[in-house]
Order: structure tokens, then sequence, then C-alpha cells
């Protein structure tokens, strides 16, 4: 499977995380899945709806924020294809955490972001069993 | 027969079906009804001990099941129930996940 991002989308998920620094930021992919490929059309660049202070190292959308953005990816025809959030000052590499947590299907774009600036990104969808992540490619153009 | 709609990610274990009929005369029957229909789909709403995923919210009739009877609240034919997730994570754990390339 590959994740593409056209370059404008792409920069706007990077000046969400970047604003969000040193806090994690995060936010909905929406777009169309095609064979082995998936397309963003859109993003919803959210708020981090964590509730204490650990917003350093913790993100969270809330399920009435999930509902709207579904029902914004239907008012497109398009679907909630996935999830990106960043990884402040530490490698774009999914934790146990964001293994436990995650939904199956989706892809979830992580963006390593160190000192306001974006280092690399990757992209990941977990595995049927739910015991791993699986990286897919990322394409920017 | 009750119905429950299906968010996007877990319609793959649906066949891309969005709403379900189930039987049942709670929430929890109407989910063991669910899970039996779509095996698959157990594992991503259950934890390992049974117990409901805390990312996995339910909604019925737009109400969250949590601030009724959870699991036995009381449903019948006219109820919409909504599976719902809640979206989280973050750095903090080892990074030491099990990762593998996609083929």
């Amino acid at each position: 499977m590959t994740l593409c991002l056209p370059e404008d989308i792409y920069n706007l998920v990077i000046d969400h995380l970047i604003s969000a620094y040193p806090n994690e930021g995060a936010g909905f992919l929406i777009g169309k899945v095609l064979d082995k490929q998936r397309d963003v059309c859109m993003i919803l660049a959210l708020e981090n709806e964590w509730e204490t202070n650990e917003t350093r190292n913790r993100y969270k959308i809330k399920a009435n924020t999930y509902l709207e953005a579904e029902s914004t990816a239907e008012e497109h025809g398009l679907d909630l294809i996935g999830v990106f959030h960043s990884h402040p000052d530490h490698p774009a590499k999914p934790s146990e955490y964001d293994r436990k947590l995650a939904l199956p299907w989706w892809s979830y774009l992580i963006i390593s972001v160190y000192e306001h600036r974006v280092d690399h990104a990757t992209s990941w969808v977990l595995s049927d069993n739910r015991d791993h992540f699986i990286e897919e490619l990322v394409n920017i153009e | 027969m009750a119905n429950i709609q299906i968010p996007t990610p877990l319609r793959t274990f649906t066949n891309g079906e969005t709403d379900i009929t189930v039987k049942g005369n709670t929430v929890g029957e109407a989910l063991h009804d669910l899970t039996t229909q779509h095996a698959a789909l157990k594992q991503h709403l259950y934890n390992e001990e049974g117990k409901l995923r805390t990312c996995v919210n339910l909604f019925l009739d737009g109400d969250d099941v949590r601030h009724l009877k959870g699991e036995n609240t009381a449903i019948n034919a006219e109820s919409s129930l909504r599976i719902v997730p809640s979206v989280a994570g973050g750095l903090i754990y080892s990074h030491t996940v099990n990762m593998s390339k996609m083929q």
C-alpha cells in the first residue's frame, strides 16, 4: 500500500504539526482508496483533545470530533482513510501505545518534528491480528 | 431487530456495509450478534480481557451508553446504535513495537 499526498496538502499537515510543537498535533486524512494506493484529497487539522497536560507525548481526537469528520468526508464523497500525528523530538516510529489504540485499515501517518522543523514522515497500517504495524510507502508529489 | 452503524475503519470487516441489522434486547446482546455475523470485528471491539476497548464508544440514539447502563442498556427494534471510535496515541512507551514492511 502507498499513501499518496499532494505536496500542498502535505505542507498543510506539517504547518499544523509545527504549530503544535512542542506538543503532539493530529488530524484526519480524507481521501479515496484505490487498489494498492490511498490518495489523500483533504485533511482536517484538529486540536489535540487529550485532557491532561501530557500533550507533549499524547494526542486524542474525541468521539464527537470523529463523527463530524466522518460526516465531512461523506459530504465530499470521500472516506476517512487515516490519521496523522507528530512525534515531537522523537523518530517517526509508532509506539506500543500507538499500536494498542490503533484502528484497523487506516493509515497512520507519523511525522517527526525536531525544534520546529520536520525531520521525516512514515506511515503505518495495523496488522489484522493487531500485533504489529506494517509500514507503507509515503509518496509526496 | 435493531440497527448498528459501523465506522469507516471497521467496514473492511463488514464487506463495506455501513449498517448492520442485529438481534438482541440489550446493547451487549446486539454487539454479540454483530460479532457473530462478522467475527473478525471482535478483536477490534474487545480487548484481551473481553472488555470493550477504551477507544470504542457506543451511541444509542445519540446518547453515549456509558452514561446509560453500558452494555446492559435496553434496546428495541427501533433502536439505532452507532460505534464511534475515539482516536488516540502518542510516543510514550518504548519504540520496540513489532513492525514490518508492506510487501
